[in-house]
């Protein structure tokens, strides 16, 4: 059966309402928070787990284990932070912009709830630069929340001091990146720093740290007050809860919807987003979690559950369910061109096979738009990203590497084709 | 990144910025920013106060504001940073504007999600008005500049022009906008399809056609 509006987390999601508190706890945010908190860490981080709630951040690590990851005993010379990762950047990804500015009570609440649950002090909410108007909304709730008591000393009468921190980035898509966003936190330049240590043991300022989604975290009110059943009653098992998608390209209704998770690819298209552009024959290819995943081709997709495992099996993921749709009208080599361009643009340039690599697959990417290469090249740029891919810090050498594979995977006749078109072919024929 | 480059430090440069303070405005926003940090780690402000550095030059000089070297070392002074770090922060985050711009600063996402949207249309539309990327036009009125995924995919193409965003656009639309902001307009920010209001699919809401005329608590129905 279809998701119902009645269980939909984000009510709000398309801010026909107000964002603010009093219009917040109208649809029940903020409602006896205290008796959430009540019923105690380890029963919070429990009912977590129970939930079957994977991050919504892309790499879908069960919510609750992490937490549970975090010191049990308090230090006040370490206290542990929470930092919330609204860096949303991954091109596709806009669904925490929809948290932000319209239901940002649901965010703060989680943050109290999921910083109580793993004993931390304060939270960070780390906001990507470019939302600003993003940014004075949230900064404007969480001062509502201070101002009715909700965070800070004593918050919701709970008697746990809890701080909610705004914190803005300028403009740096690695600092989405756990590691990358603490340093840029502490001030610094925006690059990922070597695990182990993991956050849990020394993040932020050297403390214990959980780095969370959005998402993640603004769910975690409602999976609470209504139960980890309610919550794993939607989806295939390990792939449990309800998702914010959000559909760009070439459908007839772009939008952003909150779905069952495993809804098949054809049914949230339908439903939602009015077909593909010209029709399910015109549809060429989907990049179904944000630009990081490799493509999947149309036949594939079409009857696909969309979740972690579903997706997995096809060779590529659901990420932050950011569902990029091209028909046959694109340039699926340029599209992909694009993706390398924003990695080259995007790299931090800490290790040499992603700083080195980005630009040099980028470049023959370039060529291969137009087929000015030869055809060893495409197996030459397969073998590069396997190069960069696994070989640095943190996941944007893989990142890099995960489209150009999938592009070569399902459309390397495709590469061929333009060059033998361009003239370049003969050469490898000889 | 590797294109970004300091405004040469001239001593013209210093006579036009060696002087530069916080207003009171600004400072008591700074003050408020270290303030979110433990005691002893008010670095973690830089950015902040970068930020709000640049937003006092843009209020003088009209423009999305920039931020020359001896502001960055006032910055580095007011934190009591080395001025290197400061300077790193200012070059690696790419917000921060280290030469001047224009008094609109367009900035046209050309990500991919974009793309297959029609961000070519829009950038050929700045062009035809006489823009060039990474440059400012003659009458110090527009910056334009090609930008990664913005966010706002659900509703591409699009364009942040200083701090609002326009969805939804074409060539047309990006007209109309640009034109109402020559003519010191504020045009609407968000989507520009008619009928839209912002992320639901074009036409209504396919879910929760409750919330569209009142605050509808769902709660009832658990």
């Amino acid at each position: 059966m279809a998701l119902q509006d009645k269980d939909r987390i984000f009510t709000n999601v398309y801010g026909y309402q107000p964002w603010n508190l009093d219009a917040a706890r109208a649809r029940g945010d903020w409602d006896n928070t205290k008796a959430i908190l009540e019923k105690g860490r380890d029963a919070i981080i429990e009912e977590m787990k129970a939930s079957g709630l994977r991050g919504r951040g892309g790499a879908g690590f069960p919510t609750g284990l992490k937490w549970s990851f975090m010191p049990k005993e308090p230090d006040t010379k370490r206290p542990g932070f929470l930092v919330i990762n609204a860096d949303e950047s991954e091109p596709g990804s806009c669904k925490d912009r929809e948290i932000i500015r319209h239901d940002p009570h649901k965010l703060i609440e989680g943050a109290l709830v999921a910083g109580f649950a793993m004993g931390a002090r304060a939270a960070y909410i780390y906001i990507r630069g470019e939302y600003i108007r993003e940014a004075e909304t949230l900064f404007s709730a969480v001062q509502e929340a201070y101002d009715a008591g909700l965070v800070g000393k004593n918050a919701s009468g709970s008697g746990y001091d809890f701080d909610v921190f705004v914190h803005r980035g300028a403009g740096a898509y690695i600092c989405g990146e756990e590691t990358a966003m603490i340093e840029s936190l502490e001030g610094k330049k925006g690059q990922p720093r070597l695990k182990p240590p993991f956050p849990a043991g020394a993040g932020l300022y050297g403390c214990p740290t959980t780095v969370n989604n959005v998402e993640s975290i603004a769910v975690a009110p409602t999976i609470m007050r209504r139960g980890a059943s309610w919550f794993s009653g939607f989806g295939r098992e390990n792939n449990h809860g309800t998702k914010l998608f959000q559909i760009s390209g070439h459908v007839e209704k772009p939008c952003v919807v909150e779905e069952e998770m495993s809804i098949p690819f054809r049914e949230l298209i339908e439903k939602h987003c009015g077909g593909i552009r010209g029709g399910w024959d015109n549809l060429l290819a989907v990049i179904p979690g944000g630009s990081s995943v490799p493509l999947v081709p149309a036949e594939q997709i079409i009857d696909a559950p969309m979740d972690f495992d579903g997706l997995k099996e096809l060779q590529s993921g659901l990420g932050t369910a950011a569902v990029i749709v091209m028909d046959k009208s694109t340039d699926v080599v340029r599209a992909i061109s694009r993706l390398s361009y924003f990695y080259k643009h995007e790299s931090c340039g800490q290790c040499t096979p992603c700083r080195e690599g980005t630009g040099w697959m980028w470049r023959v990417m370039k060529r291969l738009e137009t087929g000015d290469a030869a055809v060893e090249e495409i197996d030459m740029l397969q073998q590069v990203t396997k190069q960069v891919e696994g070989h640095t810090i943190c996941a944007l050498g893989d990142a890099a590497a995960w489209p150009i594979q999938g592009l070569i995977r399902h459309f390397r006749p495709e590469l061929e084709r333009r060059i033998a078109e361009a003239g370049n072919m003969a050469e490898a024929a000889e | 990144m590797a294109d970004r480059h300091l405004e040469p430090d001239t001593p013209e440069l210093r006579a036009r910025w060696g002087g530069f303070a916080f207003t009171p405005e600004w400072e008591a926003k700074a003050r408020a920013a270290i303030a979110r940090y433990p005691e002893g780690r008010q670095r973690s402000a830089v950015m902040a106060l970068l930020d709000f550095a640049q937003r006092q030059i843009g209020e003088e000089t009209s423009t999305q504001g920039w931020l020359p070297i001896p502001v960055i070392e006032y910055i580095a002074d007011y934190l009591d940073m080395p001025v290197i770090r400061v300077l790193e922060v200012a070059t690696f985050y790419t917000m921060y504007n280290l030469v001047p711009v224009g008094k609109f600063h367009v900035q046209v996402c050309g990500t991919t999600p974009c793309m297959l949207r029609g961000s070519d249309d829009l950038m050929d539309a700045c062009y035809k008005r006489g823009m060039t990327k990474g440059h400012t036009t003659d009458d110090g009125l527009w910056t334009l500049t090609e930008v990664e995924c913005m966010g706002n995919c659900a509703t591409a193409p699009m364009v942040q022009i200083n701090d609002d965003n326009y969805e939804d656009l074409t060539a047309d639309r990006l007209d109309t906008v640009l034109d109402a902001l020559a003519r010191g307009e504020q045009p609407k920010a968000g989507t520009q399809e008619p009928g839209r209001h912002t992320s639901e699919p074009l036409g209504g809401p396919t879910t929760l056609k409750e919330m569209v005329t009142e605050n509808h608590d769902y709660r009832g129905e658990w």
